[in-house]
């Protein structure tokens, strides 16, 4: 009797003892694995949700052809965030809880970001925010399973006010145009901050916020006209962007304003020769086809002809980045694997497999931070000139902003640490033709 | 003065798109959803035409010619398709003409996307074309300034001789009054229904058309349009023309002097006009008190 319960201690001794050393609970390796991505499908936001979407088919219909990842296949089950929040967040449960999804995307929406982050968490299931701008839904939290593959708007604002400091230091006047949601507010509220911190004598003349979706930027225009600020800033996107942009050209206002477009490598193509030259553009991270440092690096270039040759138009930013989600699942499972002896990991696995993961989209690598998995991505932006190749603005001046010097520190709250940020910062950054 | 000046515009517009709306209630007694869908449509014809027109060269009749050709094709084909789809709910409850309406509403919105896709769509050769004026040192556009609240005044009183001086437009009135009597009196009232849908559709989509070279035409655009064009009739009773000529106008008043003198407010400024109205008017600012039948 002792004799067998010696033996069966044993026994759990040298289980627990090999639990300790080596890979932990294998999961099998399942036949195809379930994916789910939120994207706009339908509403304002779709203009892009639907590349994006494009783009993931191409990524996984290459990379499924290429055998998936470690010889599983990727499944996408696309969700549409136009639906609205409660059904969104229903469907999300469903793909998590009845489909089986492993990883999730999502998404693009701020407010969609902010409410599913804390479901997933619940889920346990790994979900990787691809597009979205609030740095709240990370700032202030301690998820295990939600990263970012991307910026968040501090980093982006920021850094556009350095770029604007750059090209136009000695401006004394501002008026912002956003569109009056989440989005548009908050990129304002981190924008203003950085600027009182940076050149305090600017006077902000008009903080004009009109519908989501306005189809009318007349008043907009003509108080604009009367005030003539130095700057004109817009964080605005998609149709309403597009709408402001042509009204206020045909209207002059870009002749006694100078124009900072946050968002604008989105519209580029789109508005044709209806945008100036001289307009100072950002693309929320350093996504632009014509990238100068990886404008003929292979991977770069194969996937721009390729989604041209798809759709008939050049990628824009959401696009690179459900790129980079894909990228840094792909590069996050093979570290997973890898960690784990070879053996497919489980949830828990891949999402420490996500911390200080380094990897590389289309355009500059991105580093995850280790401590509370926001994505450190650099920033492009340029101002738009003629050229005769395109029928279209393509960018000059370009500058890149590394993500370091413009992102929170992990574990610091934003609007503290904004007010921290000194002038000297501008020295750190320059032009890119300055720098070679 | 600035502030009335941006404000005519599109305060043109959104006559016309809820002058379609209320002509529609009037005559057939349905609240069409789908006339978001018939803006939308309309925009997006009148871009298509314009488009491929233009390719012609820079000619103004020709951008007049697509606006307008945009507006007819859309309203002749899309008011015929929701007239014999609303036949088959004849004379059931308004709920569900509604719900019918509502649901054609979401067809038309994914067919506009299989169409035309989620890509913003735009073509300004008109507003170029009619060029620009300067008035106290702001430059406008004169399709904005001129054209659109001309069209709009045009179409106004256009329609009004029409209901007062033609043999239709009086039997619209009529069916308009009281149906029974109308067709006791040999009015083929089902004719007429059909001819205010389709004129009530034209006027939706000539909104779109006409919004369709100053604005960027991107999925859900229909749904903005309805919500207000719903606003302005509301606040000036079902079924009131002249009422909804006033309303939009101080609708599209109040949101240009709130984006000079409180930008917080032009949001909501069109709700909180309808709210105040409908708080001291249930009826409407416009609606004329009726004798109850017994």
């Amino acid at each position: 009797m002792f004799k067998r319960t010696a033996m069966t201690a044993g026994l759990f001794a040298f289980t627990l003892a090999s639990l300790a050393s080596g890979p932990a609970f294998a999961e099998a390796k399942p036949a195809s694995l379930p994916v789910g991505i939120t994207t706009f499908m339908s509403g304002p936001a779709s203009v892009f949700g639907m590349p994006a979407k494009e783009a993931a088919q191409i990524y996984l219909d290459e990379l499924n052809a290429a055998g998936g990842i470690d010889g599983v296949k990727v499944d996408p089950i696309y969700i549409d965030e136009g639906v609205g929040g409660d059904r969104l967040l229903s469907e999300y449960r469903r793909v998590v809880q009845e489909q089986g999804a492993k990883v999730m995307l999502a998404s693009i929406s701020s407010g969609n970001c902010n409410t599913l982050a804390p479901v997933a968490e619940d889920l346990k299931v790994v979900n990787i925010l691809w597009d979205c701008g609030t740095e709240k839904a990370i700032e202030g939290h301690q998820y295990q399973y939600i990263v970012r593959s991307q910026a968040n708007a501090v980093t982006e604002m920021v850094a556009s006010v350095l770029y604007l400091l750059k090209m136009k230091p000695d401006f004394k006047t501002i008026a912002v145009v956003n569109q009056d949601y989440a989005w548009g507010r908050d990129s304002w509220d981190i924008f203003q901050s950085t600027l009182k911190a940076l050149k305090p004598d600017v006077q902000v003349v008009a903080e004009l916020f009109p519908k989501f979706g306005a189809s009318d930027f007349s008043a907009e225009v003509s108080r604009l006209q009367v005030l003539r600020p130095d700057v004109v800033l817009s964080t605005s996107w998609g149709g309403d962007l597009d709408t402001f942009v042509r009204q206020a050209s045909q209207r002059g206002l870009f002749k006694t304003s100078r124009f900072f477009l946050a968002l604008g490598e989105s519209s580029l193509e789109r508005l044709g020769s209806s945008l100036p030259d001289g307009v100072l553009i950002g693309a929320r991270g350093d996504h632009y086809f014509l990238e100068p440092r990886y404008v003929n690096d292979p991977k770069h270039k194969a996937f721009v002809e390729k989604y041209k040759a798809k759709t008939g138009v050049y990628p824009i930013y959401s696009v690179y980045h459900m790129m980079q989600a894909l990228d840094a699942m792909t590069a996050a499972y093979k570290k997973a694997i890898a960690a784990n002896g070879g053996q497919w990991p489980d949830e828990e696995q891949l999402a420490k497999a996500f911390r200080g993961l380094e990897f590389r989209g289309l355009t500059s690598p991105v580093t995850i931070r280790p401590e509370d998995g926001q994505g450190l991505e650099d920033q492009l932006f340029g101002t738009t000139t003629t050229s005769p190749d395109y029928k279209f603005k393509v960018l000059k001046d370009i500058m890149i902003v590394p993500a370091l010097l413009v992102t929170t520190p992990a574990g610091q709250a934003t609007p503290e640490w904004l007010k921290t940020l000194k002038p000297e910062l501008l020295d750190k950054v320059s032009l890119l033709d300055k720098q070679q | 003065m600035l502030a009335l000046l941006d404000g005519v515009s599109y305060a043109g517009l959104l006559f016309l798109v809820a002058l379609g709306l209320t002509f529609i209630f009037g005559v057939v007694r349905i609240l069409n959803v789908a006339h978001g869908s018939l803006y939308a449509c309309g925009g997006y014809a009148a871009a298509t035409l314009g488009l491929w027109m233009g390719q012609g060269g820079d000619s103004l009749a020709l951008s007049l010619g697509a606006l307008l050709g945009g507006a007819l094709l859309v309203g002749i084909v899309l008011g015929t398709v929701l007239m014999l789809l609303l036949r088959q709910f004849q004379d059931r409850d308004p709920i569900l003409q509604l719900l019918v309406t509502f649901g054609a509403f979401m067809i038309f919105e994914d067919l506009q996307r299989m169409i035309w896709g989620t890509q913003p769509y735009f073509v300004s050769d008109v507003v170029n074309q009619m060029g620009t004026s300067e008035l106290l040192g702001v430059v406008y556009m004169n399709y904005q300034l001129l054209f659109v609240p001309g069209a709009a005044v045009a179409v106004y009183l256009l329609l009004q001789w029409f209901l007062r001086r033609t043999l239709m437009g009086r039997q619209i009135v009529a069916v308009t009054h009281d149906r029974e009597v109308a067709t006791a009196m040999g009015i083929n009232a089902k004719r007429v229904a059909y001819l205010t849908f389709v004129v009530g559709a034209m006027l939706g989509s000539l909104g779109g058309a006409l919004a369709s070279p100053t604005t960027s035409l991107v999925p859900g655009i229909g749904a903005d349009m309805i919500v207000l064009s719903f606003a302005v009739v509301a606040s000036a009773g079902l079924g009131q023309i002249s009422g909804a000529l006033i309303v939009a106008l101080m609708i599209g008043l109040a949101r240009s002097f709130c984006v000079y003198l409180m930008p917080e407010m032009e949001v909501v400024m069109p709700y909180v006009i309808m709210v105040l109205v409908l708080l001291m008017r249930p009826q409407g600012l416009f609606t004329v008190a009726q004798a109850r039948r017994i």
